[in-house]
């Protein structure tokens, strides 16, 4: 096979140009970033220059750490609409779950009159419940109590399969097939149940504790990711670069999280999104089910008093279930359109296209792929 | 190395998963803090018995002798559970696998059919949107998978009940099986059960989301491969092509998402039928919970475990049949 090594998508080739990457928002900031400055070095005499060449404040550095992390991920994955929409949402619901919490008071019973419908009194948009607790306060509210459960959920469900899986990948051996059987098990054991009854047994712990809830649902749930990073992991330590590694006599803890993991990042952040929803989904049902204790209204407690007060049979009371599914729909839709765009921003072809022009010319890797097809079918 | 036949290993895995299963919900009871024993003798002597007889009733509940000590404790509860002992329902008054053995096909009965048509229509729509990849069609379709696959089930029930149940009378509101009718082999019954299932299975079809995303993926690689240049290089027809070579190879590996979610959609059936109050594995698992009767509970558990890893072992055991590069392999 001719495309092996020297194909362009060789871990070797893609470290390199990472690097490179990561050096030019450097050079964009020696040739001063505010103005359109030819490459020829014209204006090295500006003053500005000689100071931003000879020392790096502080600032600049946080600068340059912005650049490259947040400044241009973020206008690559915005160049995609699915992106684009699942970005906002995502970001609407942060502002919501802070600034929200502060601008929208907390509600009470018997605020309003029982049973409001929506957009029928100013006051309160989404109605009420039931009791004449304003529906959208509620909203608000639970979100914030959901955003702490998602992260935590995601962090760890993420966290503990990256752990497992690269170390069971790359060690092999016993090993492995220790940590491999115990994945096995958390595969095979059905997650919600067992989150059923561990919520039932802890739940004075998870009584106003949403980090707790997070961390209770990714007990079940990074099975999946530990056996797909560690079969992913089996063909990556194969790689030169980690011979190199091991031949430069780096720690085994160095080689697999700073040097192999890298490589992983792509599918590690999608999977934190897809953690991050169905922590969202499973959280929720839990509370619908009125298994988990909880002090304030969140979606799923919220469900679950309007499913006890028959809100399914009461005319006029559909609001009442529609405001939070609407609010859980809404966000897992973000989260999936966010994660199935990510991908652009960790695909070094795209980067790289997108730091030396700023023109949407040629968006896709397709076409790089198809003429590699061809070259192929001209060598057969 | 000592090759062992894989089938062995496999069998050995599964069970390894059981007895791992078996031992932490034995921790959960017995020695946890705050553990399930605990918990019911302490609920016990509130009700009025008096601490010596709610040991033993705890005894004959749960299968466990609260007083012996736990290497011993550990041994006849594993052994019991093995012979099919779950203990005894506080709620119901009697045997756990009486309880769970009644329920468990109704629930068998839902999923199946939930497994089965949600993987056939996402297959459909996956090959459809890699077909028309870029065009209208599969940007319609992706926003119809993406949308599905961001409306939980559970939410998708609550509506269907809301509207095809209690406003427009279309299904019945809850229940397994038609009132009145005798239970056997006629058509009332059948299609009264068909009739009550209807709502929870179409319910589940939001994993045909899910599933369709994966086949759009799946199909879209192997229209990308040099085989398939071949083929057309050779002159078959559009359809050799696109059910001899495409279908066959991007249907493969979604076998193993099939088998995730079998996983998945039976510990969604807690949620699902609760909503639908139909009396299966998932209903009486949480009424056991809410009523704190932990022999069912624990046992409703353990039976869902087995189901689980009996289907994942029989899936894995038959994948070979399906796909003879995996035999190869092996």
């Amino acid at each position: 096979m001719t495309r092996e090594s020297p194909s362009p998508t060789d871990p070797g080739d893609e470290h390199e140009l990472s690097t490179d990457i990561k050096s030019t928002p450097e050079t964009e900031r020696n040739g001063a970033a505010d103005r359109p400055v030819e490459t020829d070095g014209g204006n090295v005499n500006s003053p500005f220059e000689v100071v931003s060449e000879f020392e790096e404040t502080r600032r600049d550095r946080y600068r340059k750490l912005y650049d490259a992390y947040v400044y241009a991920p973020v206008s690559i994955i915005w160049r995609d609409w699915r992106a684009r929409i699942g970005l906002t949402i995502v970001v609407l619901y942060l502002l919501m779950g802070t600034v929200g919490t502060v601008l929208v008071e907390p509600t009470n019973v018997a605020e309003g009159s029982a049973l409001i419908n929506p957009f029928e009194n100013a006051e309160y948009i989404l109605g009420t419940d039931g009791h004449g607790r304003d529906l959208l306060s509620q909203t608000v509210h639970s979100t914030a109590t959901i955003l702490k459960m998602v992260v935590s959920g995601a962090v760890c469900t993420v966290g503990i399969g990256t752990t497992v899986g690269a170390i069971a990948g790359y060690k092999g051996g016993m090993v492995d097939t220790v940590l491999s059987s115990i994945t096995d098990v958390f595969i095979n054991i059905p997650g919600f149940p067992l989150v059923m009854v561990l919520g039932l047994m802890f739940d004075d712990i998870i009584l106003g504790n949403p980090y707790a809830v997070g961390v209770l649902l990714s007990v079940a749930a990074w099975g999946g990711l530990a056996r797909a990073i560690r079969s992913q992991m089996l063909t990556l330590r194969e790689e030169s670069f980690v011979e190199a590694s091991q031949a430069m006599g780096m720690r085994t803890h160095t080689i697999v999280f700073k040097e192999i993991i890298p490589h992983l990042m792509p599918y590690v952040v999608i999977n934190l999104t897809n953690a991050g929803r169905r922590v969202i989904f499973e959280a929720v049902a839990l509370y619908y089910l009125g298994i988990l204790p909880f002090e304030n209204l969140n979606w799923g407690s919220t469900l679950n008093l309007a499913y006890q007060e028959n809100a399914h049979v009461r005319p006029g009371a559909l609001h009442w279930f529609l405001v939070p599914m609407v609010a859980i729909v809404f966000i897992s839709v973000g989260l999936t359109l966010l994660g199935q765009s990510l991908d652009r921003v960790f695909n070094p072809r795209v980067r790289a296209r997108h730091e030396k022009t700023t023109s949407p010319a040629d968006p896709e890797g397709e076409p790089d792929d198809t003429t590699n097809a061809n070259d192929m079918m001209g060598g057969i | 190395m000592v090759t062992v036949d894989w089938r062995v290993r496999r069998l050995g895995q599964a069970a390894f998963t059981v007895w791992a299963v078996l031992t932490l919900s034995f921790v959960l009871i017995r020695m946890m803090p705050g553990n399930i024993m605990g918990a019911m003798i302490t609920r016990m002597t509130q009700q009025g018995i008096n601490p010596g007889r709610a040991r033993e009733l705890v005894e004959l509940r749960m299968t466990i002798d609260p007083d012996e000590p736990l290497l011993t404790a550990y041994g006849s509860y594993v052994v019991d559970t093995l012979q099919g002992d779950l203990g005894q329902s506080v709620y119901y008054g009697e045997p756990v696998t009486d309880v769970l053995a009644g329920a468990l096909p109704w629930t068998l009965f839902v999923l199946s059919w939930a497994v089965f048509i949600s993987f056939f229509i996402g297959i459909s729509v996956g090959a459809l949107m890699a077909y028309w990849e870029g065009g209208k069609l599969d940007v319609g379709l992706t926003s119809y998978a993406v949308l599905m696959g961001s409306i939980p089930f559970y939410v998708l029930a609550i509506l269907l009940l809301i509207f095809l149940s209690y406003r427009y009378g279309l299904f019945p509101n809850g229940g397994r099986q038609p009132i009145g009718a005798d239970p056997g082999f006629n058509l009332v019954y059948i299609s009264g059960i068909i009739h009550h299932a209807a709502l929870p299975i179409i319910s589940m079809l939001v994993a045909s989301g899910v599933a369709s995303l994966g086949m759009r993926g799946n199909s879209i690689r192997v229209l990308g491969e040099d085989y398939l240049r071949v083929a057309r290089l050779r002159g078959l027809s559009d359809i050799t092509i696109s059910t001899q070579y495409v279908a066959r190879n991007a249907v493969l590996p979604m076998y193993t998402t099939l088998l995730i979610s079998i996983g998945e959609m039976f510990g969604g059936s807690i949620v699902l039928e609760q909503v639908f109050q139909y009396h299966g594995l998932g209903w009486y698992m949480l009424s056991a919970t809410h009523q704190r009767d932990y022999p069912l509970m624990m046992g409703g558990f353990m039976v869902i475990t087995l189901a689980i890893v009996t289907a994942l072992l029989l899936a894995d055991l038959t994948y070979g049949y399906v796909d003879p590069r995996a035999r190869r392999a092996q």
